[in-house]
């Protein structure tokens, strides 16, 4: 299967609100609001890092979850954040500078 | 509600700064009748102050970032501020008259993800608008601004403010932003100049003219619920608060002065001299603020529009008591639902009394020289 990057677009806007991240879109105004396992791979989400190992090293060691099931959630959930536009996706590292 | 009322009602109950209104200068190409402004430069913040400001403040957990004046072109650095905020990943509005929009800058706050540009404009006819502003072929500029902003696909809402001059054109203006294809809102409410000065307040439309606006289907869509006699308020309703001054949302001068809202001239500290978070978790003017409950309100606590007026602890505080009744909004609620406010029935008044005279500036200046 081939490794899957993700970066966070530059449309966005985000702040931490009491261990949630919000998101907005400019583009559209959609705001959203991720919970702690979703805030924290969009937190990771520097677009050179692959979704695999940040599933690993991140998701699976912070929230004591199996690999299988949490790469599972990982993919739904950063489709969702993608057709969204506040999520970018590649199977090539991105070579853009990543908002802080 | 919404997810984002949501959002908003917890920032509110954590005492998170959300939203900041930050004027980056009072200097302005326009010199509009009803501004509350003085439009020298009395010793702004300069760029890497106005930077470490937004800084602390994404520190601090702002969210929603207004930058406004004066007029913001009038900056040199202003797109330099501007790529600041949204590095920090502020979702950014902007408060200009666009006279000095071109193609080029439209371009460029869509490059940078500006989420909305509010622009004032007062009639749909030069003449009209051009008096208000005192700026030649202002109309003309902005307009044109507008189109620009529009094409480059950015969120862009005509902002109004309704006065004696222009009240006859508030449906001209609204036909011409639905004819560019962009957002139109009003207000009604012109406040006291920051040096105190209340003359500029002779151009608030007379109280029955507001009854008009109220019945504006375009504007108050849902006008049986919105203009229905209060109902009577419960002990949640007294638990209230008036607003979000203070409590998720704050002003901050050109001079780095904060207060806790735009038409609030509160002092609550100067970030020159301490730290935001500093000013927003410790000044004791910022707590008195954050703690008026709407039982604590001398004559609106008694009032029956307690729970639904808009009143306005800023004006309130312009005349005289932060607690006590804005004249304002007493005019507001009545002339919206015809029932007398307790404010007038205090008074024996048969229709509101206009704002009162006392005179406390709208914005303190401290020079930068003072804070040395």
């Amino acid at each position: 299967m081939p490794e899957m990057y993700i970066a966070r677009s530059s449309a966005i806007a985000a702040r931490m609100l009491a261990g949630e991240m919000m998101v907005m879109n400019s583009a559209d105004s959609t705001f959203f609001t991720l919970n702690e396992v979703a805030t924290a791979i969009w937190k990771a989400a520097d677009g050179r890092t692959p979704l695999s190992q940040i599933v690993r090293d991140h998701i699976c060691k912070m929230f004591d979850v199996e690999y299988p099931q949490a790469h599972a959630d990982a993919e739904r959930f950063v489709a969702d954040l993608a057709g969204h536009g506040i999520l970018l996706v590649s199977d090539r590292p991105f070579t853009v500078e990543q908002p802080q | 509600m919404t997810l984002m009322a949501e959002v908003g009602q917890k920032a509110f109950d954590l005492g998170v700064p959300l939203a900041v209104h930050l004027d980056i200068t009072y200097r302005c190409n326009e010199r509009c009748v009803h501004c509350y402004l003085d439009h020298d430069d009395h010793g702004e913040m300069d760029t890497a102050e106005v930077k470490s400001v937004l800084d602390q403040l994404a520190e601090a957990g702002v969210f929603f970032l207004t930058l406004s004046g004066g007029e913001v072109f009038l900056r040199r650095d202003f797109f330099e501020i501007v790529e600041h905020a949204r590095r920090l990943l502020f979702n950014v509005k902007i408060k200009t008259n666009a006279v000095m929009i071109g193609e080029a800058e439209a371009q460029r706050l869509r490059a940078l993800n500006v989420d909305t540009v509010q622009i004032s404009l007062y009639s749909h006819r030069a003449e009209v608008h051009d008096a208000i502003t005192k700026l030649p072929h202002s109309f003309e500029r902005t307009v044109t601004a507008i189109e620009f902003l529009r094409d480059q696909g950015l969120r862009v809402t005509i902002a109004n403010v309704l006065m004696t001059a222009n009240l006859a054109d508030q449906y001209g203006v609204q036909k011409l932003a639905a004819e560019l294809g962009v957002h139109y809102t009003v207000d009604p409410t012109i406040t006291p100049m920051m040096d105190g000065d209340m003359s500029v307040l002779a151009l608030r439309i007379p109280g029955e003219e507001l009854a008009e606006v109220f019945r504006n289907p375009a504007l108050v869509p849902n006008q049986d619920e919105f203009c229905a006699p209060p109902p009577p308020p419960s002990e949640e309703d007294l638990e209230g608060y008036s607003c979000s001054a203070g409590h998720s949302f704050c002003y901050i001068s050109p001079y780095g002065d904060v207060f806790p809202c735009v038409q609030f001239p509160l002092p609550t500290g100067n970030i020159r001299q301490q730290d935001f978070l500093d000013i927003w978790n410790h000044s004791p003017q910022m707590n008195e603020v954050r703690s008026i409950q709407a039982r604590d309100l001398t004559t609106c606590s008694s009032c029956s529009h307690v729970a639904t007026c808009t009143r306005c602890p800023g004006l309130a505080y312009m005349e005289g008591n932060m607690r006590g009744p804005s004249t304002a909004d007493c005019e507001k609620s009545f002339y919206r639902t015809g029932v007398p406010t307790a404010n007038m029935l205090r008074q024996g008044l048969a229709r509101p009394q206009t704002a009162g005279t006392r005179s406390t500036p709208l914005i303190q200046i401290q020079p930068a020289a003072a804070l040395a």
